[in-house]
């Protein structure tokens, strides 16, 4: 039952950093409009401090959520599928305000972002078998390579699609146990603020992914030129920004993903998101001899 | 310490360089021809353990690069083109003349870098020939790499390597380069040009299509125009991170796909239940190997604090045992220093430790005369402040530091900016395992030290670069994926 004269409550969007909800520490924000210019939120404008918080807090979280194991990383990664499920319609109203698009239109974007999170927790403990494995050494020797977490990886959303862009680019970074500082689209970065209240409740660990709202060219200078961030996914800068940006990584040589145009982030994203974001250890050992005979037994 | 006497002195046992015959001038080879720099400029290389000059070299300048770029983008379309199966049968060519050749080249390589024959022999040549056979077989089998069906290369890879392995280093370059269809143009060190030019006269004995592999020599101004150049597609770079982290800048904002190995300060952790004897030998392999030049070298001993001094009577004990002369003697274990040039900056860092505090040790060694030397060295009461802890000395100089708990040796080992190696010294492989999930380091070796193999994956974490060589997956470095 619809009251006509019911004034509706509006929702105060925050940050979502190392597992809490904080306002910008610079106390600014910003208006966000639909695509047809009419208000529907002020976002926190977040400040350079906002992101070294983030990564602080993004590095907390790394040692743990690398050192669990990938099974229970599936576990949580799924678990963010069900209880976006469960509010499925929210980010369908969210996701159509936020890129003009119907609400069917829109349901399918949300579908298709729930249905890659299901995806990415299959890979969790899959990741290791397809990029590691034993190599055939000539002598006495036994080796494994096997993929690890590069470590807190800044994420630049992708600026068009708010919500499958987002969660195509940092599904797959937590996936294979790195910690995230994301940068929610500048112009549409309700869908994203509203994911981490989903992330909150999905047992995912306070840290492991931070979303941050504000001027993605004013976030991202100082997580690119951060020398507690080992990578940078540049999905969602220009090519100048990029370019700028990739300069600055170079003074930790943080793993750079840049830009590529997607025209369609419902296809199948494959694994380069994942490998991006991943290293190799090599670990080696003697194996010992049974004699030439090999009849030891 | 006194030096070591024995009854039974070792008699010299010179490899003879007669095998190796040098040419007093070389060009760049380019297009399948040794030509002239275009401005016709030349420099000497040296043999480090004499200072004699071994021979002049052409010097490329931006023009020259320009033209190799040119006959590699020519080359380009025909070698991608050529089925995997055909690539595959010239690599493998490569590879067993590579292997005939291998004491010639060993001993060139002893000349002009400075190493003992005895590495240049039992080390770099096998693994040599080793990374050809490895990558000539996936030449025809990228389908099944994991990549994809039907990988595409990238075309120009433009590739400069360091001194301290010159022509293993190459091979990790081109063997992967070729295997996969690109073309290259690769720019040897300054200082070690001599193995890759007869690397190009050994891809003339196999046939290998003009302009397929391009040899250009030449500092590092050489270097830069090669990765500067637009119409290269890869850059491939092995050498200092400060020279990395540039490199990084130049090719940012541009499509280049780019791969680092760089610079390192491996940890040997050495815990109370080792053994003693093999650890001394893995510690003595993972610094004084190449005198210390090299980027994994287990540079910092850490060593738990109940058997310090024990550990160290018996690694001093060794390095008394150690012969430092000249590397054409099958007898030598230390060479000379790669150049004067570095010779000086682990002279300067190693007074550096001396200054601040670190207490310096060295056996009794008579050092030669003319050359670069430079004695075994062992730095001890060293804390993580230290700049023989901190800083890559590339050289043989190894600092020991104590720990007391499996948790401070995992967080002293990682207390780096690097991330290249790391050495694990125990019985115990519960701990092994433990402490190489821990380590932030591309390549843990446990109880043993600076293995290396074709089919497996070499690279570092962190500042230590990105991208990895060897293996499966050093083809990605040179694919379109």
């Amino acid at each position: 039952m619809s009251d006509q004269n019911r004034l509706s409550v509006f929702k105060t969007y925050k940050l979502y950093v190392g597992g809490k909800f904080p306002r910008s520490e610079s106390g600014r924000v910003y208006e966000v409009t639909d695509s047809k210019g009419k208000w529907l939120a002020n976002a926190p404008l977040s400040s350079r401090k906002d992101a070294r918080d983030a990564v602080v807090a993004a590095r907390k979280a790394f040692g743990g959520w690398s050192g669990a194991t990938a099974y229970n990383r599936g576990q949580i990664l799924y678990r963010v599928a069900e209880m976006l499920e469960g509010r499925r319609d929210q980010y369908v109203a969210e996701v159509a305000d936020a890129e003009g698009l119907s609400k069917s239109r829109a349901g399918l974007q949300v579908d298709a972002a729930i249905d890659r999170w299901v995806w990415y927790a299959g890979w969790t403990d899959k990741i290791a078998q397809v990029v590691g494995g034993g190599n055939p050494v000539a002598g006495p020797f036994f080796n494994l390579s096997s993929p690890e977490p590069t470590g807190v990886v800044a994420v630049l959303a992708p600026q068009e699609s708010s919500f499958l862009g987002l969660v195509s680019v940092v599904a797959p970074v937590v996936a294979t146990g790195n910690t995230a500082v994301v940068v929610a689209s500048e112009k549409a970065p309700l869908p994203a603020l509203s994911l981490g209240e989903v992330l909150a409740t999905s047992d995912l660990p306070g840290g492991v992914v931070n979303v941050l709202s504000g001027r993605t060219a004013e976030i991202a200078a100082p997580l690119a030129a951060h020398q507690d961030v080992n990578a940078i996914d540049l999905a969602g800068a220009d090519e100048a920004l990029a370019k700028e940006l990739e300069i600055a990584a170079a003074d930790n040589l943080k793993r750079v993903l840049r830009p590529q145009p997607v025209d369609n982030w419902s296809a199948d994203p494959g694994t380069d998101r994942m490998t991006a974001f991943l290293e190799t250890k090599t670990v080696w050992h003697p194996t010992g001899s049974l004699g030439a005979s090999g009849s030891a037994y | 310490m006194e030096k070591r006497t024995s009854a039974f002195e070792y008699a010299p046992a010179p490899e003879s360089r007669a095998i190796v015959d040098i040419a007093p001038s070389y060009g760049l080879f380019i297009d399948g021809e040794f030509t002239e720099a275009a401005d016709g400029k030349v420099f000497k290389t040296v043999s480090p353990s004499t200072e004699e000059v071994l021979a002049e070299v052409a010097e490329a300048g931006e023009a020259d690069v320009d033209r190799a770029v040119k006959a590699a983008r020519k080359a380009f379309e025909k070698w991608s083109a050529l089925p995997g199966a055909e690539r595959a049968k010239y690599l493998f060519r490569i590879a067993r003349i590579i292997q005939e050749r291998s004491r010639e080249l060993a001993v060139l390589e002893t000349l002009d870098n400075g190493k003992p024959i005895r590495e240049t022999r039992d080390a770099d040549l096998p693994l040599v020939a080793a990374h050809f056979f490895y990558y000539a077989g996936w030449a025809d089998k990228l389908d099944h790499a994991g990549y994809g069906a039907d990988p595409r290369p990238l075309g120009v890879a433009g590739q400069v390597i360091p001194w301290n392995f010159p022509l293993l280093m190459l091979a990790w370059k081109i063997a992967p380069a070729l295997a996969t269809g690109n073309t290259v143009v690769l720019k040897p060190a300054e200082t070690t040009p001599l193995s890759a030019l007869f690397f190009a006269d050994v891809c003339r004995q196999a046939g290998l299509p003009k302009g397929v592999v391009n040899i250009i020599t030449g500092d590092g101004r050489a270097g830069a125009a090669l990765i500067a150049h637009p119409d290269v597609n890869k850059v491939a770079f092995t050498g200092s991170t400060a020279v990395g982290k540039e490199i990084a800048r130049t090719v940012a904002g541009t499509r280049k796909k780019l791969t680092l190995e760089l610079g390192g300060k491996g940890a040997n952790i050495v815990f109370d239940d080792a053994p003693i004897d093999q650890a001394v030998e893995g510690i003595v392999n993972g610094i004084f190997f190449n005198q210390g030049q090299v980027c994994c070298a287990g540079s910092r001993l850490l060593v738990q604090e109940s058997i310090h001094d024990e550990l160290l009577d018996s690694l001093k004990r060794r390095l008394t045992t150690l012969r430092l002369g000249d590397p054409l003697d099958k007898n030598t274990d230390i060479g000379a220093i790669n150049s004067a040039e570095q010779l000086a900056r682990i002279t300067a860092l190693a007074d550096l430790g001396e200054a601040e505090g670190a207490e310096r040790w060295s056996p009794a060694c008579d050092l030669p005369e003319s050359g670069y030397w430079f004695a075994p060295t062992l730095f001890t009461n060293v804390t993580q402040a230290h700049t023989v802890a901190r800083d890559e000395i590339f050289g043989p100089v190894l600092s020991v530091l104590t720990f007391r708990t499996p948790d401070e040796a995992v967080a002293k080992a990682n207390n780096t900016p690097y991330g290249l190696s790391a050495g694990i010294w125990t019985e115990k492989g519960s701990r092994i395992l433990a402490v190489a999930n821990k380590l932030r380091a591309g390549v843990v070796w446990s109880n043993t030290f600076n293995k290396f193999d074709p089919t497996s994956p070499f690279g570092g974490y962190k500042e230590s670069g990105f991208g990895r060589e060897g293996g499966r997956h050093g083809l990605e470095a040179y694919l379109d994926v």
